[in-house]
């Protein structure tokens, strides 16, 4: 009996998603009163693995070598699934992130498990029912899914559950899942460097064709810069090649959920906010007070972007200065 | 090269999302259905592509669903596509079409099977690492790009801040996004033509689904929007930091 995590590593550190699914394991496996236990697949080290303690599991399974330290689908799926088998597991918890993405469905298939894809809220499990919200329709509405079967994969959608770290330290078991043959021969790893990851930013500051070129986009840097967020861009945006398309947020690019989400000249097109609607606060500036952003947004300043976003940059700096 | 491309039935991206039943069912009355837009725009067109670079390629289209999907599985085929196969079944869970195509697939020997990311009503991204377990291939999520020669697929997929590139021998499933390709329009040539390509009705395999929708919910409306004047964005920054107390 157990609540078993996927905690992904990239380099060998864990990843921040990861932390929110171990926070979210723990919380369901402390309301179905039962352990909540780590498996970390890849080179991390032993101390690594046991600080993993804080977010509340209390045993991690550790398999720290380098032949799973990229994602290779199956190899991947063979060893949670055995690792959830040996724990006896009756809950899987991933990030909703892309390795989680990849990996959640063939665990499901496995463990003959109903899968909750991109999880909201934990399980609830009145009437020995078992109940996760998630979104759907782009964010437009929420399900509620209820899965029937005995065990049960979930993944949890990023900023979704709120990190809860400790001071636990957790105990490292070493794991050796069955080896399984190589099919996906990574061949480059390319980051884009010293900046925030779009997907696990809190907050994001995005662009819209408002910006009139590529060339004032230090207005966006600069803003994201203070605030320690992420920059991003709208679809006309990223098709005119002002930004590269990893930076493209809406229906057909990426779905961002962050804390903070600050549209500058972004008209908010209704597939635009499919992409961004599930974040906690959204602030439009704008010059066209019909434009229907802010019909979307918590806060707003109908204004030329050129001429306040320069201000609001500077009001955080003395902000955060103090 | 056999190619299988799934393809999953939408509402439109602008359509109205509002439940009936106790709201336990999307409200289908008046709404416009598209092809979900990641299978059509990315997995599709890219299919097209490498069967334009390679015209001994054959691709399959398939889809589970009614009789009600037979028009968007049309509009697909006037995109391209040889033919088209329809399970006959209602979609129940991701699961259970995972399920239904891996049966497709498996009576034809393909070797890419191409979907989209995920479909924009249930966002569940689920199909195609279901469908490769069920069919013991390889599966790449998120791809950005997708090239094939010499019986191997070298594709760019999406990690946290940047991209990774992997070469995985055929057959493979690769979800697909932006990237991958670039949207097209049908031509008349193509929709006269998609009128009398074969779309085959398969009958479903027997599966159980495991999970069930318990009832749909919208998000509460927004308070509205509270505008602060453009003389004084300190305001909005006090806002943000004391109300909204996102920094």
């Amino acid at each position: 009996m157990s609540v078993l995590i996927f905690a992904d590593q990239s380099e060998g550190h864990i990843k921040k998603a990861a932390f929110e699914a171990l926070s979210y394991g723990a919380a369901l496996a402390k309301n179905m009163n039962t352990t909540a236990i780590a498996v970390v697949l890849g080179p991390v080290s032993a101390d690594g693995a046991a600080e993993l303690g804080k977010y509340g599991v209390s045993k991690v399974l550790l398999a720290a070598t380098d032949a799973l330290a990229h994602l290779d689908g199956q190899a991947f799926a063979a060893a949670v699934a055995q690792a959830a088998t040996q724990e006896g597991a009756q809950v899987v918890v991933f990030p909703h992130n892309p390795d989680g993405k990849a990996v959640a469905p063939r665990v499901a298939v496995r463990l003959k498990a109903g899968l909750v894809a991109g999880a909201i809220d934990l399980p609830d499990l009145s009437g020995g029912g078992f109940v996760v919200r998630k979104n759907v329709f782009s964010g437009k509405a929420f399900a509620y899914v209820s899965v029937t079967s005995p065990i049960k994969v979930i993944s949890l959608n990023p900023n979704s559950f709120h990190v809860q770290a400790g001071d636990g330290k957790a105990e490292v078991v070493a794991f050796a899942p069955d080896a399984v043959a190589p099919r996906v021969k990574v061949t480059a790893v390319n980051k884009v460097s010293g900046e925030v990851p779009l997907s696990e930013a809190e907050i994001v500051v995005s662009g819209g064709r408002g910006l009139k070129g590529p060339e004032n986009w230090g207005l966006v840097e600069d803003l994201a810069h203070v605030l320690g967020a992420a920059t991003a861009c709208s679809r006309p945006v990223a098709d005119a090649h002002w930004r590269p398309h990893h930076e493209h947020v809406g229906q057909t690019g990426l779905t961002i959920r962050p804390n903070l989400y600050i549209a500058i000249g972004i008209s908010g097109a209704i597939q635009h906010l499919a992409g961004v609607n599930g974040s906690k606060v959204i602030v439009v500036i704008n010059k066209d007070p019909e434009a229907p952003f802010f019909k979307a947004a918590d806060y707003g300043i109908v204004g030329d972007a050129f001429d306040v976003v320069p201000k609001f940059t500077a009001a955080v700096k003395e902000l955060k200065g103090k | 090269m056999r190619i299988l491309v799934c393809i999953s039935k939408t509402p439109d991206t602008t359509a109205k999302i509002a439940f009936t039943d106790n709201n336990t069912k999307f409200a289908e009355a008046g709404v416009q259905f598209i092809i979900n837009p990641y299978d059509e725009w990315y997995a599709l067109v890219r299919a097209i592509e490498l069967k334009e670079a390679d015209p001994s390629s054959v691709i399959h289209l398939v889809t589970v669903g009614g009789a009600d999907a037979e028009p968007v599985i049309r509009k697909a085929l006037a995109l391209g596509g040889d033919e088209a196969i329809r399970v006959n079944v209602d979609v129940a869970d991701s699961f259970a079409v995972a399920s239904q195509i891996a049966a497709v697939a498996t009576a034809g020997g393909y070797d890419l099977v191409l979907t989209g990311k995920e479909t924009i009503d249930y966002n569940g991204s689920a199909i195609g690492g279901m469908l490769a377990e069920l069919l013991g291939m390889p599966y790449i999520a998120l791809a950005t790009k997708v090239d094939v020669a010499g019986g191997t697929a070298t594709v760019t997929r999406e990690i946290e801040g940047g991209e990774e590139v992997a070469e995985v021998a055929l057959p493979v499933v690769i979800s697909c996004q932006k990237g991958v390709a670039e949207q097209r329009i049908p031509n008349m040539k193509g929709i006269m033509s998609a009128r009398t390509k074969p779309l085959k009705v398969v009958e479903p395999v027997a599966v159980e689904a495991l999970t069930t929708v318990h009832h749909f919910e919208l998000p509460p409306a927004k308070a509205g929007v509270k505008l602060v004047s453009p003389e004084s964005v300190g305001e909005l920054v006090r806002l943000l930091h004391e109300e909204a107390k996102v920094f």
